[in-house]
């Protein structure tokens, strides 16, 4: 297993790899069996969990409406608190920057918050290639970093992991980064914690370089919120000297008051608590007398094809996710090829309309996650910002079947059709004029049920890749239109049909 | 031309659809849910503060201003703590009753002299009854916040009732967003592991809430 998602395969043929991996089949359906369960008991104690849906996704659509004034009001807001705001069109931006203010600091290693931003640019292996080593301290996090490993899950990046694969990582790898798991370390979860809790302290007590992501910034005050459970965020945030936060420019939200919505939302539906052990809220910098903190804040905002995402009036909508990975957990085609076959730190029914936005559709990964889907819709039911992921999915797919305009890095292009999808677009064609041409489907239908003992059980040639992973419908003895003219309707003949057994 | 143009000004071109005259943020955002859940009484919300803090492995603790002293002493005592961390404006009568060394809250302390002391305690800015959540907000009673971090055995004051709210909408409008403020809801935890929650990682793994009421006398 690499640790990256570069030149990933398209995920038909990774999902296929993973659903015959039956210890990542079972740790899957076990974590997101247990998860769901919760979830559904936390929403249930909130009467008014609807109207709190509804506000949460006004919200956001509003701050997304008009983001060109939320951002320079935060920007404004951070910089009056003593922070300073850097901004990053793409993810070797944000890398140069956050490299340099490291080395402007003279440290050579800092330590990290779990963050979905930086994983998405590549931050701690732009880092390490400049001799900067970064520390995940999220214990899930660090079971992928020891591990070498990839994430797969947006809040438990370390689900298809179970304890006992977790306690062979701890013993052989923790080493080789710092202090050794304890001697005879077993897969208690409780020791494992215990084992990572003694294994990253000292990294935290030295650190002078925190690096975090951030839930929420709010444009009025200037204030960033991140939502932890092990206190791995406190640390990051109130020790070192110095904290550089790295956050998508989505991630705004308008006024304080805000917060009252999502921090009742988010609990919930990611770990579905009724409030997550710590959250931390920091407004710029304090004062030397009263210091509290890092002395020195910076806050670098990424686009990264947030812009380009936002400029698709349908599928902008994505941005208002705030990861609480709901979505992954209910998904029947989640809990079944697992996070990596969707080759993007954002995996699950948001990953599948987030990346091909965000990265664009001209990768193979890219063009096939939009199928990656049966369309069940149990991801749109339990969005706390109500993300129609269904809707955004099939025309997604609409893009990549047909081409059509769309935004690349700010320019307004018109992609060309997918090479995959001619035939589609062939049968589609062939459907229509049959369709249209009533005496020619006739003809056709009967035709198909006479010869129905010949048909084969797959297609051939183009069409050979869609009934891999779907049985042809059977073809009844008598077409549907024949039958309720014989039997008018199935009045007469006792409605049965011709041949039936 | 700089990022911050570019990105603004890609911004604006994604956003060509949105007309000047779009519903402003105060008509944009119904606000019909509930400021709080049910109809609790002053009792019934502290009682409901005690049980979801207990739910999430808080250790919760009762008695009036005259016991304080006492209790916090024994707390102490019971958890062999030689050391605590106290804050600058910790009302000196909480401690009446203990011998237990006192470690001011300094700036020049380093982390690994916090990692030496066994024991913190602070007041509160207020508790959330509704999701067991008691808030910290560096005031002088309660110190800078990686006092209540680095120490492994964390004792909390709560005052009651008065320091008890019952949602997170009527906290955060209490809430000063100027102050660096901390939620705190149960000791440290992880789901990281088969998604099932464990209590103790890198904060402190012992939370001791006490909810102290006024004396009747």
């Amino acid at each position: 297993m690499s640790g990256t998602f570069v030149g990933m395969p398209a995920f038909p043929k990774a999902a296929h790899e993973a659903v015959h991996n039956t210890t990542l089949r079972g740790n899957l359906r076990h974590a997101t069996h247990t998860i769901r369960g919760k979830r559904a008991k936390a929403v249930m104690e909130m009467s008014d969990w609807a109207e709190l849906r509804d506000a949460g996704k006004r919200i956001k659509d509003h701050t997304l409406r008009h983001l060109d004034r939320y951002l320079v009001q935060l920007e404004e807001s951070v910089t009056a608190a003593g922070g300073t705001v850097h901004w990053a069109a793409d993810a070797d931006e944000a890398n140069r920057i956050v490299t340099y203010l490291v080395k402007a600091t003279g440290e050579s290693e800092v330590v990290k918050v779990k963050s979905m931003a930086t994983q998405e640019i590549g931050l701690n292996e732009a880092l390490e290639a400049e001799d900067i080593h970064a520390y995940e301290t999220d214990l899930a996090e660090l079971i992928v970093q020891l591990g070498k490993d990839r994430p797969s899950h947006i809040l438990v990046p370390a689900i298809h992991r179970n304890r006992g694969e977790i306690r062979d990582i701890f013993a052989r790898e923790m080493s080789e980064w710092g202090r050794p798991a304890p001697e005879g370390l077993t897969d208690s979860p409780a020791e494992l914690a215990e084992a990572a809790r003694l294994h990253l302290r000292e990294k935290f007590l030295r650190a002078k370089v925190g690096v975090s992501g951030a839930n929420f910034m709010v444009a009025d005050t200037g204030t960033l919120v991140v939502v932890e459970s092990e206190g791995n965020g406190r640390m990051c945030l109130t020790l070192p000297e110095t904290l550089i936060s790295v956050v998508g420019i989505e991630k705004i939200v308008p006024t304080w008051q805000d917060l009252e919505v999502f921090l009742q939302t988010l609990p919930r539906s990611s770990t579905a608590e009724r409030m997550n052990p710590y959250t931390s809220t920091w407004t710029g910098t304090t004062d030397s007398e009263t210091a509290d903190g890092p002395s020195t804040f910076h806050l670098v905002l990424i686009d990264n094809g947030r812009t380009d995402t936002l400029a698709d009036e349908v599928g902008r909508q994505a941005l208002r996710c705030i990861r609480c990975s709901a979505c992954l957990n209910v998904c029947p085609v989640y809990e079944r090829a697992g996070g990596h076959a969707y080759g993007s730190v954002y995996p699950g029914p948001i990953g599948a309309i987030l990346s091909p936005q965000l990265r664009g559709t001209a990768s193979e990964i890219d063009a096939s996650l939009p199928y990656a889907s049966s369309l069940c819709g149990a991801c749109y039911e339990v969005c706390p910002v109500a993300i129609d992921i269904p809707e955004v999915l099939v025309h997604l797919r609409e893009r990549v079947a047909q081409g059509g305009p769309a935004t690349e890095k700010g320019n307004k292009v018109v992609l060309k059709p997918a090479k995959g999808h001619a035939a589609e677009r062939a049968a589609m064609r062939a459907a229509r004029w049959a369709l249209s041409h009533p005496g020619a489907l006739r003809t056709g239908q009967r035709l198909a049920s006479r010869t129905r003992r010949l048909h084969p059980r797959t297609l051939p040639g183009p069409g050979k890749a869609w009934s891999a992973s779907r049985d042809l419908p059977a073809v009844p003895a008598e077409p549907f239109r024949d039958w309720w003219q014989r039997t008018n309707g199935g009045r007469t003949n006792g409605g049965k049909q011709e041949g039936t057994k | 031309m700089s990022s911050r143009e570019l990105i603004l000004g890609r911004v604006r071109r994604a956003l060509a659809d949105v007309q000047p005259d779009d519903t402003p943020y105060e008509q944009a955002v119904p606000r019909g849910y509930l400021r709080e859940h049910g109809d609790l009484s002053v009792e019934e919300t502290v009682e409901l503060l005690a049980e979801n803090l207990a739910d999430y492995r808080a250790i919760v603790h009762r008695t009036d201003t005259a016991g304080l002293a006492g209790t916090i002493a024994g707390l102490l005592a019971a958890h062999g703590s030689s050391t605590v961390l106290v804050p600058p404006g910790l009302p000196q009568e909480w401690l009446a009753a203990t011998e237990t060394a006192r470690v001011a809250d300094r700036v020049e302390s380093t982390p690994d002299e916090l990692d030496q002391v066994d024991s913190v305690i602070t007041a509160c800015a207020l508790a959330i009854a509704e999701t067991g959540t008691i808030v910290l907000d560096g005031s002088p009673d309660q110190g800078r916040r990686r006092i209540t971090l680095v120490p492994d055995h964390h004792i909390c004051v709560v005052r009651v009732p008065d320091q008890v709210v019952s949602s997170v909408p009527q906290a955060l409008e209490r809430l000063d967003p100027t102050r660096p403020l901390t939620w705190i809801s149960g000791p440290s935890a992880t789901s990281d592991i088969e998604l099932d929650r464990v209590e103790g990682v890198h904060g402190p793994r012992t939370l001791e809430v006490v909810l102290v009421a006024p004396s009747v006398d």
